[in-house]
């Protein structure tokens, strides 16, 4: 067994490094660390999901604090301690439900409903402080969970193992959703996209790129417009996928975007994030595309799974909204070099470049959003972070906003 | 030695290498990080901490290294430690470095290594290394992949054995006026063959004042096309094979990498070496070579060209910095106040204090720093814990750890403040300037990082220089190892060191201040000179070129040394002319003098009768005189006495037209007394019948379209002309 304090720094030196890039492939490895945290995680005798939630958070900390960028590695340590939370209180249901037990799904379900009672009535609590206590109560984090396992702890004594091995499985599932994600988004293709559209998105998405394939496979024919993506041009990429797939692809450049969008029935794009107000954090260039499809009324869809749903609002202190990536891609050093100008005194260049890698595109010019879970509009997004992530796991500093 | 020998030891080598080649091609890459760059531009700073651990945007250097060679897939690095290798080792030991999975950095000692050479000879010794090495030192930020170069050396090595190393480059177009690139060092000149991309001529001290490099007529003749380029850098990286530090061991005089080693190989036609060369377009790579690489390697590095080794990223457990607009970095707990104004590219550390009204722009503070109000601080480097007091100027300068610079100090351009040096209240450092805590070493001493020397006679070159650079100088020297006193105002603690590297007029080139201004237009304006000299007639007796090529029989000399030759011409007639006077020579024994010597300067007759002239009119300023008429009768007398011999070389109008714009030029410059008597003695010269009215005449016309100030003799003589010209009517 490796040492997990080994296997946490090593994902995190890739994470700083950048050598993990990308929500999908960030949220993979976060729930496998995770998942392993929990299985070496040695529990002590009593208030075991309270030292776990602890273990977690930290381990948590260490991942966020790697690459802020990465809203997905937020995301799933989040989820996983709403789980842990979940799963926590569910030998209490296991009482309270028993005659409900041989149909598991409605035990899942009232667990679900119950939990989120509870957690809102937590909510609700903090809410109801006034804020001078709240600074008390952000020194104690665990303050509510110890009253919620207090609560349950008679019952849950002596089932810790249980409790581990229900985890487990609860995160494997999460491991399991996650890399089935991309099925569930493109299974609702045959629903959206319809025969002889023409489609228009930017740069490369798996996700668009599975959700395409998935329509021409089910004999859907349409067009594909590909804003080609600069500075990276990664659209040229998607349209050789395409082209292989035998689907229609037509490269246009970025700027083209308005000139193209009268044509286009509906914009299909993948994103970086989606924040919790269902504004989304996507690759620049792509709130030019949205303002475009607003100014044409079409539809502006966005593919996302639910690992890249995040609790954070785009306000919030604590979020990266951009990074500023390496300027060679927009121009070559030997040129910059070039470009300094020996008679002026100082010898360095007037000339900057500039190249942040995410845009923010607000909720209003957001027509639908397709997750794994099904299609949502952008005001119900809150919704679903309340089902995905416990309130106490929020950054302390967005309580007294939520 | 013999080559046989050399030979023998390297086929041997080579067997070696060669036994098993999937076998190497399978090795994990190793490196070679040379922690010592075996020079002295870093000084004062050196002194007390090696070059590698220098804060670079607040990151010690050898981590943008070592952090490149892990993402660029080296699983080994042997770092060498000579200089303070202790604090490196410390370093190293508390770092990450030691602690990373699939990447060990292993470190090698030694103290009485003096360079590149006997490091690389000693690693061969310790025989570590089993394949294909990347050769680095520890000043050296790059972001590039070396999976491309790293694949075309093994290409080539499979093909040919003697292909032993990849050298990176770079463009960068050098200064046209500095004759240095942008990172400060010389203009490079290399050969190398467009298809190939192999290495044929390395160059990096050529000669500027002669403008020209010589080639072998060979490299010409074996190679079907060589492009020649001075537009490249050298990034100092370098993928070898291990016959590389077998060659080392072999050569063991080789003790500078390029300048020994890469020119040695290309020189070297026995043993066949090739070196081949990559070029990297849109990544970066440079190496810190002094103060002024320094300088624009932190500018880049802030201007993300380095991503990831940006300061908002933490590639090497460096604090947690936040980008913000304008290219601004801050790290955490800053207190700044509000009305200190931080502008764009600057870094700010952890912990420091900014009060109020301070301006800092363009420039890198580090941690736990103290910066007064009413501060001025632009393009500098401060490193840690420095505390700046109310109203200092601080532009363009470097300042170590803990230095404390009282109130109203100010740092002019290019001053480097070494460890913890004080500078006293409303004290100004002199541009320039390096200030330490230790007193500048007089004799070279080996235990420090050393001075790179050429051969044997290196330490006398040193106290050499040295010696001229303490002249040029001597008020500084004399206040700092005279009175053995530190003068850096009241409270002031340090040593101003006396400049002896290259001479004060060099300093310019590597500090870290921008080229000032007037340094540039002057070197501008000597380049225009040369340009000049080369297209220029020989104007050396007359300042309007125009007139003067009429006039010049010839005009094949059209260089300096016509210009000189000239000059020698005018002074030894005026000598003859002297000698002549005082001994009452006859006028013809004149005239046989001046003509041996017309002759063997290859001078024209009119060159000889403006001479002559020069020489009289000379001699009649020279006679004791209280008015200006009594000069005009000096000249009419000497004139009288010597006509012969003027008239001797004044057989054609041409040359009279000489003898007036000599005058004129006698008037405006060396005799400005003629100038009231320019018409009268005008008068004289037509009288004696020296002067022609034709002659006049040509030259009044043709100064009709010169510029006024030029005018300003023919309008004296206007009367006299206006006589001329009416008298030759008549005559009509």
């Amino acid at each position: 067994m490796p040492d997990i304090q080994a296997l946490v720094s090593d994902l995190a030196s890739k994470l700083r490094k950048r050598r993990v890039q990308g929500s999908y492939e960030t949220a993979r490895l976060t729930a496998e660390l995770l998942c392993a945290v929990i299985l070496q995680h040695k529990e002590p005798t009593t208030n075991g999901a309270a030292s776990l939630i602890e273990a977690v958070r930290r381990v948590g900390e260490q991942l966020i604090a790697a690459n802020p960028v990465e809203l997905a590695v937020g995301n799933i340590v989040r989820h996983v301690l709403h789980i842990i939370r979940e799963e926590d209180l569910s030998p209490l249901t296991d009482i309270v439900g028993e005659l409900k037990l041989s149909a598991e799904d409605d035990v899942e379900d009232i667990a679900e409903d119950e939990n989120s009672q509870k957690s809102s009535a937590t909510t609700d609590g903090c809410l109801l402080k006034p804020p001078l206590l709240l600074a008390v109560f952000e020194h104690l984090p665990d303050s509510a969970t110890a009253c919620q396992t207090f609560s349950s702890e008679n019952i849950f004594a002596g089932k810790g193992k249980k409790l581990k091995s229900e985890l487990i499985k609860a995160v494997n599932e999460l491991i399991e959703d996650i890399n089935t994600c991309r099925e569930g988004i493109a299974e609702q293709a045959m629903e959206l996209i319809h025969q002889n559209e023409v489609i228009l998105t930017l740069g490369h998405s798996k996700f668009v790129k599975e959700f395409l394939c998935a329509a021409k496979e089910k004999k859907r024919s349409f067009e594909v417009f590909i804003a080609d993506g600069a500075p990276k041009f990664e659209g040229h990429i998607l349209a050789k996928e395409l082209d292989k797939k035998g689907l229609k692809a037509i490269v246009i450049t970025d700027s083209a975007v308005f000139a193209m969008i009268s044509r286009v029935n509906m914009v299909i794009v993948g994103v970086h994030a989606v924040m919790a107000n269902g504004g989304v954090i996507a690759p620049a260039g792509l709130h030019v595309l949205a303002l475009a499809a607003k100014k044409h009324d079409v539809p502006f869809v966005v593919v996302a799974s639910t690992h890249e749903l995040c609790s954070l609002y785009p306000h919030n202190l604590e979020v990266l909204l951009n990074e500023m990536r390496c300027p060679s891609e927009l121009l070559n050093f030997e040129e910059f070099s070039d470009c300094i100008d020996y008679g002026i005194a100082s010898s360095s260049s007037l000339l900057h470049v500039v190249n942040p890698a995410f845009d923010y595109v607000p909720p209003e010019l957001i027509s639908l959003f397709v997750t794994d879970i099904g299609g949502y509009s952008p005001s119900y997004i809150y919704r679903l972070i309340a089902d995905y992530y416990s309130s106490e796991d929020l950054p302390p500093q967005q309580k007294p906003a939520s | 030695m013999g080559a046989q020998k050399k030979r023998a030891a390297a086929a041997a080598a080579a067997a070696r290498v060669s036994e098993d080649p999937d076998d190497l091609a399978r090795q994990p890459l190793q490196a070679i990080l040379l922690a010592d760059s075996f020079t002295t531009k870093f000084r004062p700073i050196t002194l007390e901490r090696p070059k590698v651990l220098l804060p670079l945007v607040n990151v010690p250097m050898i981590n943008y290294t070592l952090a490149w060679l892990e993402a660029a897939g080296v699983a080994e690095v042997f770092v060498f430690c000579c200089a303070h290798s202790k604090q490196v080792i410390d370093y190293l030991e508390n770092s990450e470095w030691f602690s990373q999975p699939n990447f060990t950095v292993k470190t090698i000692e030694s103290h009485n290594i003096i360079s590149a050479g006997d490091a690389l000879r000693l690693i061969y010794e310790q025989n570590v290394i089993h394949g294909d090495f990347v050769l680095i030192s520890g000043d050296t930020v790059s972001n590039m992949s070396l999976t491309q170069a790293l694949q075309e050396h093994k290409e080539r090595k499979k093909k040919d054995n003697n292909a032993v190393m990849t050298m990176i480059i770079k463009k960068s177009k050098p200064s046209p006026i500095t004759r240095q690139s942008r990172l400060g060092t010389d203009e490079l000149f290399m050969a190398i063959d467009p298809n190939t991309k192999q290495l044929l001529y390395y160059e990096d001290k050529a000669d500027h004042s002669k403008g020209t490099i010589c080639l072998d007529k060979m490299l010409l003749a074996e190679n079907p096309s060589i492009s020649l380029h001075n537009d490249k850098q050298d990034c100092y990286i370098d993928i070898c094979s291990p016959e590389v530090l077998s060659l080392f061991t072999d050569n063991f005089d080789y003790q500078h990498l390029r300048r020994h080693f890469v020119k040695g190989l290309l020189l070297d036609d026995i043993m066949g070496y090739k070196i081949f060369t990559h070029e990297i377009h849109s990544s970066y790579a440079a190496r810190i070579d002094n103060y002024r690489s320094y300088d624009i390697v932190s500018k880049d590095i802030i201007q993300r060209w380095t991503y990831p080794y940006v300061p908002d990223v933490k590639f090497c457990g460096n604090r947690a910095t936040k980008l913000e607009r304008r290219g601004m970095y801050r790290a955490l707990e800053i207190e700044q106040s509000r009305s200190a104004q931080v502008g764009s590219f600057t870094v700010i550390g952890y912990g420091t204090k900014i009060g109020s009204n301070s301006k800092i722009s363009d420039s890198v503070i580090g941690e736990g720093c103290t910066i007064g109000s009413n501060v001025l601080i632009e393009g500098s480097y401060i490193w840690d814990n420095v505390i700046i007091e109310d109203g200092c100027e601080l532009r363009h300068v470097i300042v170590c750890d803990g230095v404390i610079m009282k109130a109203g100090a100010v740092l002019k351009p290019g001053v480097v403040l070494s460890f913890k040096v004080v500078i006293g209240e409303r004290f100004v450092v002199p541009a320039y300037s390096k200030v330490s805590l230790l007193q500048q070493p007089t004799v070279h001493d080996s235990d420090e990082e050393l001075e790179y020397a050429d051969n044997s006679s290196g330490t006398v070159e040193f106290s050499s220089i040295q010696g001229t650079a303490d002249q040029s100088n001597g008020e500084m020297t004399s206040e700092s190892s005279e009175a053995h006193k530190p003068k850096l105002g009241t409270g002031g603690v340090g040593y101003i060191w006396s400049i002896c590297e290259g001479g004060q007029e060099e300093e310019w080139r590597h500090s870290v201040a921008p080229i000032p201004e007037d340094k540039l237009t002057e070197l501008s304006e000597a380049m225009d000179d040369d340009q000049e000299l080369v297209t220029q007639d020989r104007t050396a007796l007359s300042t309007s070129g125009e007139l003067i090529s009429d006039s010049n029989a010839s005009e094949g000399d059209d260089n300096e040394d016509s210009k000189d030759d000239s000059v020698y011409f005018e002074k030894e007639v005026e000598a003859t002319f002297l000698r002549a006077v005082e001994e009452n020579v006859k006028v013809d024994h004149v005239i046989l003098e001046v003509n041996s010597l017309r002759l063997s300067y290859n001078m024209t007759s009119a060159d000889c009768a403006g001479a002559v002239f020069y020489s009289m009119m000379k001699l009649a300023i020279k006679t004791p005189h209280s008015s200006a008429s009594e000069l005009q009768q000096n000249t009419a007398n000497i004139i009288t006495t010597w006509q012969k011999l003027l008239k001797s070389y004044l057989l054609e109008i041409d040359e009279e037209i000489e003898i007036i714009l000599k005058f004129e030029e006698m008037c405006l410059e060396s005799a400005k007394e003629f100038s009231p008597l320019f018409a009268r003695i005008l008068h004289i010269l037509y009288d004696k019948d020296i002067l022609q009215e034709d002659a006049i005449l040509r030259w009044a016309d043709e100064k009709e379209g010169a510029d006024e100030s030029d005018k300003v003799f023919v309008r004296q003589s206007e009367k006299f002309i206006q006589w001329l010209r009416e008298a030759s009517e008549e005559e009509d």
